[in-house]
């Protein structure tokens, strides 16, 4: 057997740096993710899968030369004893030696030590489900009774990350993330409902509340409408929107735009300045959003786009992506940044708000103000058709509703759109009030978002599709 | 020939598993399964010839799952230690015990001969992860410099993935394995850019399982293909938009495969089929009440799973139930006839499959995830004798060829998909007529299926695939291929993408 020592993540960080420069690296950066998980996944009303992960990275990113002519060298393993980390540094100065200067190479980010660089890493486990679990074993009950079914998942996860630099920059941040997706069908299948949540401990979570409000939904499936394809009148809630607009925040690349191959590009450069909506609306990212929180440094296990391993520990501060309904920044590394002519680097920061100044009011005050449309539940296979205009093809999923006179008075069936996010900043005539979302095809990997409803008065249906 | 590689071997593989199946046993666990798993994942990214990233991943850890008290219990950790693997084997049983509450079904497995420590090799010639990166990097470089020096072309993307996958399998019935996969995934575009628009053209080469010798030229003739993309590109940017409506379609393997992959792999996983994805992927129209009656398609329609063929992506010795690989039909003369299953659907569906045994469908992407029944290759037969692509373009009056994959969507149950591809030509009298572009094919599945009138014969037969078929919670990568002709389809609905934009 082994006799291998496993390492804490500070002494990971301190061990690696100490190897890289007796390599003789002239920099060094340490990355260290501690991770666990637990998760609950049911169908047909009875449980399918669990699992306690626990999980943890090191990736190593050694530099050799100066300025222009830096090198680096990219190596991650898990499981990282005391002997394996001596190799896995080994390899990444190898690396770095054996490779050309980095074009985005720039020196490494100073900084200080974190006031909490001390702590261990912070933990999940299977308790997280204490009062929750029970609670759905209640619902699942009650389903069956009630000749419904339900399927759904519960995940919770902590992520501890540390970074650490030849530079002096110590930096340590834990990041609680959960969320909880249920879907509802009637007995006979023909019907589908949804909900989801995001949530940072599941005390927040009650399971038979998110049940009662599938019931609710399944209540208005009770008379079902054919509607043609064609553009219709569409409230949006706040996790559709989020299904779109995530979309379009990954279509940020300040790169991407300035070589003329996004929504963003027009000759000459990139549409930082123009006009996208006559409404005022608002994209921002933050690291520290209360809810919303996420790394507020720079994390890259690699280079491209807008993120250089180089950047690792540069500070993340609020960004305006669009404001007033004006594209004011798009996403950027130092090294892009420079590239495109940005007078400073805008890095990727993994949460959003979209808002509209002014607007107010829920999803079902929109629904209160249509005379003739349709209320949607969240989207479905949203794929890139056209990146010249965004142009997204996806399919409304898990309940699409019929609205009269400010009533839902029906369910309808599914739809493919074809839609431009970016277009329907454009289009859309009515905003809601702005809360904490959870889309339904990204939320899994990037929760951290915040949209209001939105109603379109043009929503291009492309086709019916006949799932239930 | 390749071997096992040392390093994993070296690792006390046996030591662990004996540990963790044991305090399974001792625990009261009916069943328990161990792997201990290492995936190496390199990544090469280059942007206009220059290296914008290059990684070396390693993903290293133990798995244990058990059936306890007739529920499933999953686990995974990190560290290769007794204490570890003990611990591991524990929380899984903890796992069972409180998920015991809402578990309504108990678990039992279809049964599977024992194998007794076998070793198993995928088939490639050259393990990528012993060509130096400068090697690697360097022909990358001259692949997109040919690209970036060509008239026309404004910018080049290159990518390279490649992943070694080393795995360890043991369960308490006494079965044993250790098994080495490989794969290699190259993503080569060129882009063109003018005033009022830009589009792009993708080498159609796809990811397979096969070494380093797919990169020169083992498989797929780059040479060839790298000369014409620029010319595709320019001729692309300057064709007319396309005019929707109704056409006859060839579709070539390098397009179809993903159609195949959408619209019947996914259909026919049983257990899509029987909801447990019905919160995540989706279900399928495929239901099991249709089995041996559903007219998936038209009766020239004859499409297998299988574990087995070379070079496939989903191709395995052993799958992560320590199921032995296998090849079955799932659609004959256009009917849907099967399903693909793991050990515990094959249990309880067992008269219904007309079978006792598990076609051997369950995988993890790593050792942090629970095996979940995931895609074999599923492949489109070629009729034997059957015509060239260019017979099957000679019996189109009006229509169109597409060649390469790009845009892919599909609904929930798997009726409504919508595709686009990299060329479009217009067939005209029989013969390619130029390239069209903003095209779109959009269908239901059964009426797509049924409109081929014809496929393609074994000339025309190419292997397809994709690294990152995404399904279940948490979410799991796979990998899987999809062999298939060039086939004939009549009356498919064509879409115009610049109008669908509303411009």
């Amino acid at each position: 057997m082994t006799t291998a020592i496993q390492l804490t993540p500070q002494d990971t960080i301190e061990r690696g740096l100490a190897l890289a420069a007796a390599e003789g690296a002239d920099g060094c950066v340490v990355i260290v993710a501690e991770t666990s998980s637990a998760n609950l996944r049911w169908a047909n009303n009875t449980l399918t899968t669990n699992g306690a992960m626990r999980g943890s990275s090191v990736t190593v990113i050694a530099t050799v030369g100066a300025g222009e002519g830096t090198a680096a060298g990219v190596v991650g393993r898990s499981s990282v004893t005391d002997e394996s980390l001596r190799e896995l540094v080994s390899a990444a100065v190898a690396t770095a030696r054996a490779s050309s200067a980095a074009e985005d190479a720039r020196p490494l980010v100073e900084g200080t030590v974190g006031a909490d660089w001390d702590a261990e890493p912070e933990e999940t486990s299977v308790n997280v489900y204490e009062k929750f679990a029970p609670a759905l074993g209640e619902t699942l009950q009650r389903a069956s009774k009630e000749s419904r079914w339900l399927y759904g998942f519960a995940d919770h996860e902590v992520v501890t990350l540390y970074v650490g630099s030849s530079a002096g920059l110590r930096m340590r941040q834990a990041l609680p993330r959960g969320h909880v997706t249920a879907t509802g069908k009637s007995g006979d299948l023909s019907q589908s409902a949804w909900v989801g949540a995001a949530t940072r401990d599941f005390t927040d979570i009650d399971a038979l509340a998110l049940d009662s409000e599938l019931t609710r939904r399944l209540g208005w499936a009770t008379r079902t409408v054919s509607v043609e394809p064609g553009r219709h009148a569409t409230v949006l809630p706040p996790a559709a929107v989020a299904d779109l607009m995530t979309y379009l925040f990954w279509q940020l690349d300040g790169r991407d735009a300035f070589e003329g191959r996004t929504v963003f590009s027009k000759p000459g450069g990139t549409r930082v300045g123009d006009t996208l909506s006559s409404q005022p609306v608002n994209l921002l990212s933050d690291p520290q959003l209360p809810g919303l929180e996420t790394f507020p440094f720079a994390v890259a296990r690699s280079s491209g786009r807008s993120s250089s391993v180089f950047d690792n520990g540069l500070t993340l501060t609020a960004t305006d992506w669009i404001r007033g309904g004006k594209l004011e920044h798009l996403m950027t590394s130092r090294h892009t940044a420079e590239l495109i002519g940005a007078p400073a680097a805008t890095p990727d920061i993994a949460n959003y708000v979209l808002s509209v100044d002014g607007a107010s009011g829920s999803t079902d005050d929109l629904v209160a103000g249509v005379e003739h449309g349709l209320l949607l539940t969240c989207l479905w296979y949203i794929r890139m058709v056209d990146p010249q205009t965004s142009l997204l093809t996806g399919l409304t999923r898990d309940g699409v509703y019929l609205v009269e006179n400010g009533q839902v008075t029906g369910a309808v069936n599914n739809f493919r759109f074809n839609e431009s996010p970016v277009d329907l900043l454009a289009r859309f005539t009515t905003a809601g009030a702005t809360i904490q979302s959870f889309s339904r095809e990204w939320g899994d990997g990037f929760s951290r978002t915040a949209t209001p409803p939105l109603l379109v008065p043009d929503f291009n249906m492309s086709s019916v599709s006949q799932a239930s | 020939m390749p071997e096992v590689d040392a390093t994993f071997l070296a690792l006390p593989r046996h030591e662990l598993a004996e540990a963790a199946l044991q305090r399974a046993r001792d625990l009261g666990a009916a069943f328990a399964e161990f792997r201990l798993e290492r995936i190496r994942y390199e990544s090469i990214s280059l942007r206009d010839s220059v290296l914008e990233s290059a990684t070396d991943d390693e993903d290293l850890g133990l798995a244990v799952r058990v059936i306890y008290d007739g529920t499933w219990g999953f686990a995974a950790g990190v560290a290769l230690t007794k204490d570890e693997a003990i611990q591991v084997a524990e929380q899984a049983v903890n796992m069972a015990q409180v998920s015991r509450p809402i578990n309504a079904e108990p678990i039992e497995l279809a049964d599977e001969p024992v194998y007794d420590d076998v070793s198993w090799l995928s088939s490639y010639e050259i393990d990528p992860f012993s060509v130096p990166r400068s090697e690697k990097v360097a022909l990358l470089t001259d692949y997109s410099d040919r690209l970036l020096t060509a008239d026309g072309v404004a910018h080049v993307s290159v990518h390279l993935a490649t992943v070694h996958e080393c795995k360890f399998y043991a369960n308490t019935e006494g079965t044993s394995y250790t098994q080495q996969r490989v794969r290699i995934g190259p993503d080569i575009t060129a882009h063109a850019v003018q005033a009022d628009r830009f589009d792009s053209m993708s080498s159609c080469a796809s990811p397979v399982g096969r070494g380093w010798e797919y990169m020169t030229g083992t498989g797929w003739d780059w040479d060839d293909e790298l000369a014409q993309i620029p010319g595709w590109l320019a001729e692309k940017m300057a064709a007319p938009t396309v005019e929707s409506g109704s056409y006859d379609l060839v579709v070539d393997p390098t397009n179809l495969w993903l159609t195949i992959h959408e619209s019947i792999g996914h259909a026919t996983e049983l257990d899509r089929a029987l909801g447990y994805e019905a919160n995540y992927a989706g279900t399928s129209f495929a239901t099991t009440d249709k089995l041996g009656t559903l007219k998936y398609g038209s009766p020239v329609m004859h499409v297998t799973g299988d574990r087995t063929a070379e070079h496939g992506l989903s191709t395995v010795g052993y799958d992560d139930e320590g199921v032995a690989g296998q090849q079955w039909d799932l659609v004959k003369d256009g009917v849907l006839v099967g399903y693909q299953v793991d050990r515990r659907m094959a249990k309880v569906n067992e008269d219904l499959l007309g079978t006792p045994r598990s076609n051997g469908c369950a995988y993890a992407d790593s050792s942090g995830h629970i095996p979940i029944q995931r895609m074999a290759n599923v492949s489109l037969q070629p009729a034997v004798d059957g015509p060239s692509t260019e017979e099957l373009i000679s019996r189109v009056k009006n229509g169109i060829y597409i060649v390469g994959d790009k845009s892919w969507s599909i609904d929930m149950q798997r009726y409504n998909f919508q595709f686009t591809g990299q060329r479009f030509y217009k067939i005209t009298d029989g013969k390619l007529d130029g390239q069209l572009r903003d095209v779109a094919y959009q269908a239901t599945t059964t009426d797509f299926w049924g409109s081929m009138e014809a496929v393609g014969g074994p000339q025309t037969y190419v292997l397809g695939g994709a690294l990152n078929c995404g399904k279940a919670q948490p979410a799991q990568s796979g990998a899987v291929s999809h062999g298939c002709p060039s086939a004939l389809f009549r009356s498919v609905r064509i879409l115009n993408t610049t109008q669908e934009a509303g411009r």
